[in-house]
This record gives structure tokens, sequence and C-alpha cells, in this order.
């Protein structure tokens, strides 16, 4: 697939819901119990707005749409994040994060990836990177 | 209280071997929202020339954090856990992890440095078989909020 792929081609946005039991799942999954990703009182406390969705959880789930569009997870050699703003959960609706991705660059079998995700008009993650490989490599 | 420089290039003892599992892959995979196939079903993965169910590109954070609590628990570093916030995590994936693998993770600290009153710490840790085959490479940034900042 990666002749039709080109610098600036874009992959399909995706809005992705998470609401507190998104983050007890997280948290059981992961086995990080931080209070402040399930006790709204204690999230509080702390001065944080509300309960916030783990770091890493955004950063899972923001490169799904990547992994969809590339057709194979184990093709992502590399991804990293910084950690911009929390991502308040609030009990009543919870919250949308907004992922995009653009190609930034293809060399070879290898395309680098920008990825973006806003929550409530925020950056929550900036300099969101990842390397995949374009093609299955022969077993 | 800042986080001690003098901690910089310090390498701690290996984290006790983790069994990657299909079902921690497929829990995990399934609270972050992965839907790729080679998560869950073996036959699919093996298709594709894995070994076993792969795990997401995320996935290595629980193992590669076995490795940095040696720095958490460091007398010396001084880190105060509680004003403790992720900044920064990048991976880099030789390979995907599979199911069925076993990992420990060595964790070395690369940079502590001081800016507007907070430390940031910068930690290289290594997934290593007991091959000493190096599957994944993880790199997280923590943030030690100053005092004043409550």
């Amino acid at each position: 697939m990666n002749e039709q792929i080109a610098a600036g081609d874009v992959i399909p946005s995706r809005t992705i819901h998470v609401d507190r039991a998104t983050l007890i799942r997280y948290a059981g999954a992961s086995g990080d119990f931080n209070v402040i990703h399930w006790d709204e009182q204690t999230a509080k406390s702390v001065g944080l707005p509300d309960v916030i969705a783990h770091g890493m959880w955004t950063m899972g789930a923001a490169i799904q749409p990547v992994v969809d569009w590339l057709g194979d997870a184990g093709r992502v050699t590399s991804y990293s994040v910084r950690f911009s703003a929390p991502v308040p959960v609030p009990h009543d609706g919870g919250a949308d994060i907004e992922v995009g991705a653009t190609v930034k660059s293809v060399d070879g079998d290898t395309a680098s990836i920008d990825i973006t995700a806003t929550s409530g008009g925020q950056k929550v993650l900036v300099r969101a990177r990842a390397t995949v490989r374009l093609q299955e490599q022969s077993a | 209280m800042a986080v001690n420089p003098e901690v910089a290039g310090r390498s701690y003892p290996p984290s006790e071997p983790y069994v990657v599992s299909r079902a921690k892959i497929a829990e995990f995979a399934k609270a972050v929202g992965a839907t790729d196939e080679a998560h869950f079903d073996p036959r699919i993965a093996r298709s594709r020339g894995y070994a076993d169910v792969i795990a997401p590109p995320t996935f290595a954070v629980m193992i590669s954090q076995q490795g940095d609590a040696g720095v958490m628990k460091d007398p010396d570093a001084g880190i105060d856990y509680s004003r403790l916030v992720h900044g920064e995590q990048a991976f880099e994936h030789h390979r995907p992890l599979v199911a069925g693998d076993e990992v420990q993770a060595t964790t070395t600290i690369e940079k502590v440095r001081q800016a507007g009153g907070h430390s940031m710490v910068t930690m290289a840790t290594k997934l290593t078989t007991p091959d000493g085959e190096v599957v994944t490479e993880a790199t997280s940034v923590v943030v030690i909020r100053g005092d004043d900042d409550a």
C-alpha cells in the first residue's frame, strides 16, 4: 500500500469518548490506581479541576486511528508524546478527545506520522509522533 | 525538595522477570480501545509473522515502570512521588512484544534538570529477554513539582 502514501496524507480523524468507566477499566488493566484518576474529591483536593484521565490511557487511545489505517499494530515501531494538559473527565457526560494524524514524511518502507489530540479545545498531547513500517515483513 | 542532579547516569538492577500473557494483552487492548485482531487472535497474529498475539504500542509502559520503580525508591534521588507528574513518554519497538515473552526492565537515569522550581527526570529503560534481545526501549520524563506549587 505504500506506493500511494505520501507526505501530507491525512489519516481519518476520530472522536474518542472517555468516561469514568473508561478510566476504571484502564486502571484495572494497567495497574495504575492513582486516586486522581477515579476519585473526584481527591483530584480536587490536589488542585485538579476534576478526575483526570491517565496520560497513558490518552497516549494508548490516540494511536488507534493510526493502527487502523496501517492495519497492523505491530508495525508501529516508535511512538512518543508530551503530555501538555490533563483531560478532566466529569461524572456527567465524560469527555471527548479529538484525534487527528498526518503523514509527515515517507522514506522507503518507513513513514513518520504526526498526531494531534485535543479535548475541550485544548491540546492534551504535543510532539506526538509515530514511526510506522508500511509493509508487512516476510516472516 | 529538588531531585538530586548527582543521580544522573545511575543504573538500577533489572526488575523481576515479566511474562507477557494473552489475557493481559487482551485486557489492556480493550482498555485503550485497540481493535486490531492481532491483539486477540493468535492465528491472525501468526498469519502476519508474529510468534503469538501482539501487545499494543503502549503496553510496555507497565513493564518499563517496574524498572523505573528503582529510581522512585532510591533515597539518593529524593523523588517525592506525591508531586510527580508524567511529562513525556516514548517507545522504540525493535519488534512488538508478544504473548510468551519474558522481559526484564533495566532503567538508567539519563538526565536530571531543574526548571521553574520543578525537577525533570529522564529515565531510559530497556526491556530485555533472557537471551539478551532488547525488544523495547522506553523513555519517560517525569516532572516533580516544586514545593511552592501546591
